[in-house]
């Protein structure tokens, strides 16, 4: 008995012990892309063209190649200048001691070859391990697409995501996934969409009036948004398979920002009953319930990708708008920020983190900046990733929870940034009348 | 006869609202003068002005939409000095020449349209009381005046409150009209939650209406967030100007 209870007082030290290792270990917010193993140190060697009238698209797919793997956040990528000069097409070409020594000093090299025969590119890539003598192959694929730049840079993203799904701790790569936005011009805004990069922004619909918040579905067969039209802000869908507007329900009032849930639902706001709340309804708007009961501005919800099963949103009913959690019933109200002017909330995909965009200072003459921050959900710990860059708005994590995409500045002059969770590696994709971003599932 | 006429006369003003909303929201892209490179020699400017209508009854107005290139200063004649390009509400009395010349450092341009107001043989508006008055526009206006907000409130103030019953007392006299609020915002804080507010700012509105016995089926609400400016500097007393709910014949 008596040893049973020492026994009792030993483990409750022990998990005291790791508790206060575990509170101290959030004296800050870890977003996952510089945490854990350090960077592999990888070079991507420039293909071996097959052909001279390669030679162009192989361009297309080595900057494309090199774009990739250093967005991805989790490799040291080796400058080229630092590279040895030589195009190994092959493994047999391959001379491992000059990449594993001298200036390079890489851990791994993607190389390949780049081929152009009847109009179609085949491109063979490896990735090799530099200090494995024996058995260095990590990586052996070969791709076929179309022989043309869209084509090379397809086959570019999929040979990265491949690399990074490889060497970057399991998860998918994400430079096939796109991001849809709203495009300011001639009075009007249209929904568009981009590639991942910023490359091949194209119009999505073609309506002639100002439709904002695009949604794309996670399956990414469908787009919805909230759009003026002679009956107010509804809710509008465009399916990206059949290329057109589909049908879906009106409601009264005005509906705005749609958030597909993982599981395909849609939750929105509508004043159908007066007063701006939250809706859940299934995917083809149908069946919509209301799950907030509050007077004032509920908008703008998010589902946690992870559970399907939460949605944070942004509320007015107590004034300034502030960020609020709750079961998928409207069960469990948590108020999330403790000030200021808090809005545009996105779910990290694993569920830990919401970020939004938070002015801490609001108010008439008020010095504060509108900034993207990070919260921890269970802790409410956040970290403050932009500064002194004007107004930002609308974040939107990346499939793999390592990226935020969001806007700088507002109206006609916003822009659309990304950076890495942690708030590093900023740089803009689309210049002013582009805002609103939103990343895909995947 | 005459009640078709006014029903024509009323769907030409629905077209000219709708007119008047999307010139608002085009001048809001207007690039700033000071970005334009003056290396280049200035091209001659042009200049264009149109009326929707070009024909109105006494009393009714008329949208004036204006557009200039390569000008520095516009002015219209009878108006003054206006922006480079808008549109303006007029309510003239007789038919009148809108004379509009656009200087720029290339020279100037001139652009005219003609407003024809016909003048009934007896006055129509303010004596009539029977059920299914419509009242006229210039009356409406007069009466029913834009209810404005503090910021990021969508509580009525008291010069709001006031606004609302003059409004309703209106409307309760004229129960032929149909009312359209639309919500706006000022142009900081986030789109989207701009529009809800907005929404709610509107909705503030008409439950005064309401409340003071105007029937709910006589009104609709629009949200315009800060997507339709009726001002677009960056200033106290411009924000204010957008932090309104705006009454509108809903035709």
């Amino acid at each position: 008995m008596r040893s049973l209870s020492s026994l009792f007082r030993c483990a409750l030290l022990l998990l005291g012990v790791t508790c206060a290792a575990v509170l101290h270990a959030q004296d800050n917010v870890f977003t996952g892309t510089n945490t854990g193993a350090d960077r592999v140190r990888i070079a991507a060697a420039d293909f071996k063209a097959g052909s001279a009238d390669a030679a162009n698209l192989k361009r297309v797919f080595d900057t494309v190649l090199f774009s990739d793997l250093g967005n991805a956040g989790v490799f040291d990528l080796m400058s080229k200048s630092l590279q040895p000069q030589t195009q190994p097409g092959s493994p047999a070409e391959l001379k491992l001691t000059d990449w594993s020594g001298g200036a390079t000093n890489a851990s791994f090299v993607a190389f390949g070859s780049y081929g152009v025969s009847g109009g179609r590119s085949t491109v063979n890539g490896y990735v090799f391990d530099t200090h494995n003598m024996q058995y260095p192959q990590v990586l052996g694929k070969q791709y076929v697409d179309a022989a043309d730049e869209n084509g090379a840079r397809t086959v570019a993203h999929k040979f990265a995501d491949e690399i990074i799904l490889r060497l970057g701790g399991g998860l998918p790569g994400i430079a096939e996934s796109k991001i849809f936005y709203v495009h300011a011009a001639g009075g009007t805004k249209e929904i568009w969409a981009m590639d991942y990069d910023g490359a091949n922004p194209h119009a999505v619909t073609h309506l002639g009036t100002i439709s904002l918040s695009p949604r794309v579905s996670p399956d990414n067969s469908r787009v919805a948004f909230s759009s003026l039209g002679n009956d107010g802000w509804q809710i509008r869908v465009f399916s990206l398979l059949l290329n057109r507007m589909i049908a879906s329900p009106s409601g009264g009032g005005t509906n705005l920002s749609p958030a597909w849930s993982g599981s395909g639902q849609l939750a929105y706001s509508s004043s159908r009953s007066g007063d701006p709340e939250i809706y859940v309804a299934d995917g083809n708007g149908n069946g919509a319930r209301r799950v907030t009961t509050s007077r004032g501005p509920d908008v703008s919800p998010t589902w946690n990708p992870k559970t399907n099963s939460q949605i944070a949103w942004v509320s007015g009913r107590t004034g300034l708008p502030q960020l609020y959690v709750m079961d998928a019933d409207g069960a469990g109200i948590q108020r999330m920020t403790d000030g200021g002017y808090a809005t545009s909330v996105s779910w990290s995909p694993n569920g830990q983190f919401l970020a939004f965009a938070w002015d801490r200072k609001y108010g008439p003459g008020a010095p504060g900046g509108q900034d993207i921050y990070v919260m921890d959900v269970a802790s409410k710990r956040w970290v403050q990733l932009t500064n002194g860059v004007g107004r930002c708005d609308f974040p939107s994590w990346s499939p793999d929870g390592r990226h935020i995409v969001y806007a700088v500045g507002s109206g006609a002059r916003a822009e659309i940034w990304t950076m890495l969770a942690d708030g590093t590696g900023k740089h803009r994709l689309l210049g002013s009348g582009n805002d609103m971003p939103n990343w895909s599932f995947r | 006869m005459n009640y078709s006429v006014r029903t024509r006369v009323l769907l030409t003003l629905a077209a000219a609202t709708t007119l008047m909303l999307a010139g608002c929201h085009k001048k809001a892209s207007a690039p700033p003068p000071y970005t334009a490179p003056a290396i280049a020699a200035a091209a001659a400017p042009t200049a264009t002005i149109t009326a929707s209508p070009e024909a109105i009854d006494v009393g009714s107005s008329v949208v004036l939409t204006w557009r200039t290139t390569g000008a520095n200063s516009v002015t219209i004649d009878g108006i003054g000095p206006v922006n480079l390009s808008g549109t303006q509400n007029v309510t003239p009395s007789n038919s009148t020449n809108f004379h509009l010349s656009a200087t720029g450092d290339g020279g100037t341009a001139e652009a005219n349209v003609r407003v024809t107001v016909r003048v009934p043989v007896a006055p129509t508006s303010g004596t009539s009381s029977n059920l299914g008055d419509t009242g006229t526009d210039a009356a409406f206006h007069a009466a029913v005046q834009d209810v404005f907000f503090d910021y990021d409130s969508s509580d009525l103030r008291p010069d709001a409150v006031a606004n609302a019953n003059n409004a309703a007392t209106y409307l309760n006299a004229h129960t032929g009209i149909k009312v359209l609020i639309g919500g706006y915002c000022d142009e900081r804080g986030s789109a989207e939650y701009n529009l809800a507010l907005g929404e709610t700012r509107a909705g503030a509105a008409k439950t005064a209406l309401v409340n003071a016995g105007v029937p709910a089926s006589r009104i609709r609400v629009v949200s315009y967030g800060k997507e339709k400016q009726f001002c677009t500097e960056q200033a106290e007393s411009c924000y204010q100007q957008n932090r309104r709910a705006q009454f509108l014949i809903d035709k």
